[in-house]
C-alpha cells in the first residue's frame, strides 16, 4: 500500500509522451506502408521518429480547460458587441471593408487548414507529429468558426459578407488565397507543414494577426481584436509545430536539407505574395493607424525572420530566395495593390476609396522613399476625376500570374515605374508570371501549375457565365455576366465607398449629419 | 453616439449568410448552422493532390455513399468548437472532482490487488484501441465530404484521444508507470488481444470514409463501450470493490451515449437517402459488427470469464436494435 | 558572432489585460534585459537571445498557485525555440 503512495510521478515531458506517442504501435497485421502511405514520396528521410520534439505539451484535459476558457471570454465579447450594436462604434465605416476581405479571403483558409491538418494528422508515421497536427486541425476549425461568428453580426448590417463562401470558389481575387492553400494541401505532409506551419505561420502570420488586430482595437472593433488575439494564441502553438518540424527534418538526414530549402524558398515567396493583401489592409483600410505595413514588415519579417534564419544557418539553411526583393517591396506593395483594387472596384465585393489628405500625409511620412514620388500623385488624380464625376472602373480583364494568380501589377526590382513580366514555355504553351519568384516556382513543378484554375482564363473560355448566357449576342457585357455568375449584388457589394449603401446606413444609424462625399477629403478640393 | 441615437431604427439588412439562408431562409441562424452549412469549398479546385491525383481536394467520390446534399447529415448535439470544448471542459471538471474524491478517501488503496491488477490488465490495452479510433476519425474528417459530416468527426477524433489519455491517467493512478508498458505488451503479443488488434489495424486501411465511420464508430465502439464500461467496469468491477475505477472512467460511457446520438443520426439520414445507401451501409454494418464481435470474444472472456460470451451477445443484440432504429436492414 | 550587438531578439506577447499582468510583471522581474512595448490591446516583451518565464515568480505576484500552461489563455504570439517544464518556460535562439 505504502509503495502506491510514493508512486513515481512523471515529469511534464514523460507524462506527455505517455499520453501521446506512447499510445502508438507499429502495425503488423497491416504493413506500416499501407497504414501510412503518404509520408515518404516527397523524399524526406526520417530515421527515428522518436527524436521528434513535441512543440507544446497540452494533453486533452488541459486543452479543453484552457480552450474552453478562451471561448467563454471570446463569445462573451462577441455577444456584448452584438447586443450593444458595437458595429456603430467603429471609427469609420470604411474600416468594415477590411472585415469583408477577412471573411472572404482569410476565414476560408482557416477551414482549409482544418481539413489539411486532419489529413496530415492522420498520415505522419510519427505519433508525436500526428497529435500536434490534429490539435492544430481543431484549432483551425475554431478559427473558422469564431471569425464567422464575430463577423456574423457585421454581415447583418453591411454588404459584401453575405456570400463569402460562394465568392471564395469563384471571384478572381479570391483565387489568390484559394490556390495558395490548395497548393499546400495538394503537397505531401512534410511540404504542407513547411508551407503552413513554418513559412506561413512562423514567418508571416504575425503580420496579419498582431499589428492588424492591434489596429482593429484602435478602430474600436473589440469583437475582431478579441477573435484575432484569441486565434493568435493558438498560432503560438502552431508556429512552434512549424519550427520543430523544420528542425526535425534537418536533423534527421542531411539529404533533407536541399528539399527543405526548396520548400522554404517556394513557400516564403507564395506567402509573401499572398500577404500583399494584408499590406493593403494595413495601410489603407485602418482609418486609425497603429503602424505601417513597412514598420510591421521590419519588426516581424526582417527582425524576427532574420533571427530565425540566422539560427537555422547551423543546418545549412539560408534566407529564402527572394528575401531581398521582398524587403525592397515593403515600400511598394501595399500601394500597388490598393491601386489595382481601386481600379477593379466594380469586380470585387468590397469598397475602395482615395484616402483623406490626413491619411495621405501619414502615408507620405511612413513611406518617405516611395509614396510621394510614385503613388500619391496617382491617388490625387483619381480623386480629382472622381470629384468631377468620373470615378473610373476598369472593365477589362487583367493578365494574371500563373503561380500566385495576382494581376500583373508588381514592379521590377529596382524600378518601381516598370511592371514586372516574366514568361516561360511549357508543353508548347506560354505561361506568364509577376516575378522571378513565381516563375521559378512554376518551373520546379510545371505539371502542378498548368492545372491552375485561372479566373481570367476561365472567363475567356466562357466558364464563368450562368447557363443560357450567350456571349455572342450583340451588346453582350461580359463583366455584367461574370458578376451575375458571381452572384454579386451589383451596386451594393461593389464600387467606391463614396455613395455606397454602407456609407449611407452607417451615417444614418449613427445619427451623423448627412455629409457630401467630400467631407472626408479634408481640404483637397 | 449615445443611447438616444442607438434607439433609432437600426434595421438589419439581412439575418444570416447566404450559405445558411439557402437552407433556412433569411432568418436569424444558430451558431451551429453558421459554423456548419455550406462551409466547405465545392468548386473550381486548382490542383489535384499529389498524394491522390485521382481525386479533387474535396471529392464526393471518395465514398460509395451518395448524398444529394451532404449537409443533410447534421449533428443533433449541434456542436461547434466552443460548445464542444466547453462541454468537455465541464466533464473534465467533474473528472477532476472524482480524482480528488478517490484520492482523498484512499479508494484506490482500498481495492484489492487482484481487482486493481485485473482493471489494469483489461483497460490498459484499450488505450491503443482509442488511439486507432482517433486515427480513423481523422480519416473521416480528412476524406469525408461536407462540413456537417467532417467537423464532428474531428471533434470525435480528439475525444478519442481524450479517452486514451483518461485511460493513461487511470493507469498511472492505479499503478506504477510500468503498467502502461505491460498493457502495450499485451496489446502487441497477448493472444487475447490479437484478434482485436488485427481488427483495428484492418480498419486503418479502409479508404472509404463512410465505411470507416460505420466500422469504427457504430460497429466496434457500439460493442466495445457497453461491454467494457457497462458490463465490465460498472457491473463486474464495481461489485468486487472497484468503484473507484468506475468513477475514474465515468467520462467514457457518458461520452459514448452522447456521441451515439450523432452517429445514429448520420447513419439514419444517409440510409434514408436511397435504397442503395441503405443497402451499402447495412452491409458495412453487418460485416464489421460480425468481425468486431468475433474479435471481442477473447476480450469479453478475459473481462468477465464464462459470462463474457453471454454479455457480448447481449451487447450485440442491443446494438442491432440501435442499427435497426437508425434504419438499417439486418 | 557572439557579440552583444548581433544577438537576435526573442519575444513573447500577451493580451494587455488583468490576467496577463502578473505574468508580464514576473517576466520583467526575471529578465532584466527585457523590455515591454505596449500597443492597443497588446503587450510585447522583447529580450536579446533568451527569455524565461518562471512559475515561482508568477506565484509570488499573484499569491496563488499557477500552472504554467495557463499562459496559453492570454498568450498572443512568441518567437524563439521553446523549452518548457513544470517550473519554467524558456525562449531562446542558438547562436
Amino acid at each position: 500500500m505504502d509503495t502506491r503512495v510514493t508512486k513515481k510521478k512523471l515529469g511534464l515531458k514523460e507524462r506527455y509522451a505517455a499520453m501521446t506517442r506512447g499510445l502508438a504501435w507499429d502495425t503488423t497485421y497491416q504493413p506500416m506502408d499501407k497504414v501510412f502511405p503518404f509520408d515518404r514520396y516527397e523524399g524526406i528521410k526520417i530515421h527515428d521518429w522518436e527524436k521528434w520534439e513535441d512543440p507544446f505539451r497540452l494533453t486533452m484535459d488541459a486543452y479543453w480547460k484552457y480552450q474552453g476558457e478562451k471561448e467563454r471570454k471570446l463569445y462573451a465579447v462577441i455577444e456584448a458587441f452584438a447586443q450593444n450594436n458595437g458595429q456603430l462604434g467603429v471609427a469609420d465605416a470604411r474600416y468594415i471593408n477590411a472585415l469583408k476581405i477577412f471573411i472572404q479571403a482569410v476565414t476560408p483558409l482557416e477551414y482549409m487548414a482544418h481539413r489539411g491538418f486532419a489529413h496530415v494528422g492522420r498520415h505522419f508515421t510519427g505519433a508525436g507529429a500526428r497529435v500536434a497536427a490534429q490539435m492544430q486541425s481543431v484549432d483551425e476549425l475554431r478559427h473558422f468558426q469564431t471569425e464567422t461568428h464575430a463577423i456574423s453580426h457585421y454581415n447583418k448590417y453591411f454588404n459584401g459578407m453575405h456570400n463569402a463562401s460562394h465568392w471564395y470558389d469563384r471571384v478572381w481575387y479570391l483565387a489568390v488565397p484559394k490556390s495558395f492553400f490548395e497548393d499546400a494541401m495538394s503537397g505531401g505532409p512534410f511540404e504542407f507543414l513547411t508551407a503552413v506551419s513554418f513559412s506561413f505561420e512562423y514567418v508571416l502570420t504575425n503580420l496579419l494577426f498582431v499589428p492588424f488586430m492591434s489596429g482593429a482595437a484602435h478602430n474600436g472593433d473589440m469583437s475582431t481584436v478579441t477573435f484575432g488575439f484569441s486565434a493568435q494564441s493558438d498560432e503560438s502553438r502552431h508556429m512552434t509545430l512549424g519550427i520543430e518540424c523544420i528542425k526535425f527534418m534537418l536533423e534527421q538526414d542531411p539529404a533533407n536539407v536541399p528539399i527543405v530549402q526548396r520548400w522554404i524558398d517556394k513557400w516564403f515567396w507564395r506567402g509573401y505574395r499572398l500577404l500583399t493583401i494584408v499590406a493593403m489592409m494595413q495601410d489603407y483600410m485602418l482609418p486609425k493607424r497603429v503602424m505601417s505595413w513597412k514598420e510591421a514588415w521590419e519588426m516581424y519579417a526582417e527582425e524576427n525572420g532574420g533571427a530565425l534564419f540566422k539560427d537555422l544557418a547551423r543546418y545549412g539553411i539560408r534566407l529564402p530566395k527572394g528575401w531581398e526583393i521582398a524587403c525592397e517591396g515593403k515600400d511598394h506593395i501595399s500601394h500597388q495593390a490598393w491601386n489595382a483594387f481601386y481600379n477593379f472596384a466594380a469586380a470585387a465585393p468590397f469598397h475602395t476609396w482615395v484616402p483623406t489628405d490626413e491619411e495621405l500625409n501619414w502615408l507620405s511620412e511612413k513611406y518617405p522613399d516611395s509614396f510621394d514620388q510614385y503613388y500619391r500623385p496617382r491617388l490625387e488624380f483619381y480623386r480629382e476625376r472622381q470629384q468631377a464625376g468620373h470615378r473610373y472602373y476598369s472593365k477589362t480583364l487583367p493578365m494574371l500570374c500563373t503561380t500566385c494568380q495576382i494581376p500583373m501589377f508588381f514592379t521590377e526590382p529596382g524600378d518601381p515605374t516598370k511592371i514586372c513580366y516574366r514568361e516561360t514555355t511549357h508543353g508548347g504553351d506560354k505561361y506568364h508570371f509577376c516575378s522571378d519568384g513565381c516563375k521559378h516556382i512554376f518551373e520546379q513543378e510545371p505539371e502542378k501549375y498548368v492545372q491552375s484554375w485561372l479566373p481570367v482564363h476561365q472567363i475567356y473560355q466562357g466558364h464563368c457565365f450562368k447557363p443560357g448566357v450567350d456571349p455572342t449576342q450583340p451588346g453582350f457585357d461580359p463583366l455584367a455576366a461574370v458578376l451575375d455568375w458571381y452572384d454579386l449584388n451589383v451596386g451594393r457589394d461593389n464600387f467606391d465607398f463614396e455613395g455606397s449603401e454602407d456609407q449611407r446606413n452607417f451615417a444614418t444609424w449613427r445619427g451623423d449629419a448627412p455629409q457630401a462625399g467630400s467631407a472626408k477629403k479634408g481640404g483637397a478640393a | 453616439m449615445n443611447i438616444d441615437l442607438q434607439a433609432r431604427q437600426i434595421k438589419p439588412l439581412r439575418q444570416t449568410f447566404n450559405r445558411v439562408a439557402a437552407y433556412t431562409g433569411d432568418k436569424p441562424a444558430s451558431r451551429y448552422l453558421e459554423a456548419t452549412l455550406g462551409v466547405q469549398p465545392t468548386a473550381n479546385f486548382h490542383y489535384r493532390p499529389t498524394w491522390e491525383p485521382e481525386f479533387e481536394v474535396y471529392d464526393t467520390r471518395r465514398t460509395a455513399v451518395k448524398m444529394a446534399d451532404w449537409y443533410a447529415l447534421r449533428d443533433p448535439r449541434q456542436y461547434y468548437y466552443a460548445t464542444w470544448t466547453m462541454a468537455r471542459a465541464r466533464q473534465q471538471e467533474s473528472m477532476e472532482a472524482s480524482y480528488q474524491f478517490v484520492e482523498s478517501r484512499g479508494l484506490i488503496g482500498k481495492m484489492s490487488d487482484a481487482v486493481r491488477a485485473n482493471a489494469c490488465e483489461m483497460l490498459m490495452p484499450l488505450r491503443h484501441v482509442a488511439w486507432g479510433a482517433n486515427m480513423n476519425n481523422c480519416t473521416v474528417c480528412a476524406r469525408g465530404y461536407g462540413t456537417a459530416f467532417t467537423a464532428p468527426a474531428m471533434l470525435h477524433a480528439m475525444d478519442q484521444l481524450g479517452v486514451a489519455q483518461h485511460l493513461t491517467r487511470l493507469g498511472l493512478a492505479l499503478d506504477e508507470p510500468g503498467v502502461l508498458e505491460a498493457g502495450r505488451n499485451d496489446w502487441l503479443q497477448n493472444p487475447h488481444w490479437q484478434p482485436l488488434r488485427e481488427l483495428v489495424e484492418n480498419t486503418l486501411v479502409i479508404q472509404d470514409p463512410f465505411e470507416v465511420f460505420v466500422a469504427q464508430n457504430l460497429a466496434l465502439d457500439g460493442l466495445l463501450y457497453p461491454l467494457i464500461y457497462g458490463q465490465y467496469v460498472d457491473e463486474h468491477l464495481a461489485i468486487q470493490g472497484g468503484t473507484a475505477v468506475a468513477m475514474l472512467t465515468a467520462f467514457m460511457p457518458e461520452w459514448h451515449d452522447e456521441s451515439a446520438r450523432w452517429i445514429d443520426a448520420v447513419v439514419k439520414v444517409a440510409a434514408a437517402e436511397s435504397g442503395d445507401n441503405r443497402g451499402l451501409i447495412s452491409n458495412w454494418y453487418a460485416t464489421h459488427v460480425a468481425r468486431a464481435q468475433a474479435a471481442l470474444v477473447p476480450v469479453a472472456k478475459l473481462a468477465l470469464g464464462d459470462a463474457g460470451a453471454e454479455a457480448l451477445c447481449a451487447v450485440r443484440e442491443t446494438l442491432d436494435a440501435r442499427a435497426r432504429k437508425a434504419g438499417l436492414t439486418l | 558572432m557572439n557579440t552583444v550587438a548581433t544577438v537576435s531578439k526573442v519575444f513573447i506577447a500577451f493580451q494587455d489585460n488583468e490576467e496577463a499582468r502578473p505574468v508580464v510583471e514576473a517576466i520583467l522581474a526575471d529578465n532584466p534585459q527585457a523590455d515591454a512595448v505596449y500597443s492597443p490591446g497588446l503587450v510585447k516583451i522583447n529580450a536579446p537571445g533568451h527569455l524565461v518565464v518562471r512559475r515561482a515568480t508568477i506565484e509570488e505576484q499573484t499569491g496563488r498557485p499557477f500552472d504554467l500552461q495557463q499562459i496559453h489563455v492570454n498568450l498572443v504570439t512568441l518567437s524563439g525555440h521553446i523549452d518548457e517544464d513544470d517550473d519554467q518556460f524558456t525562449l531562446s535562439w542558438n547562436q
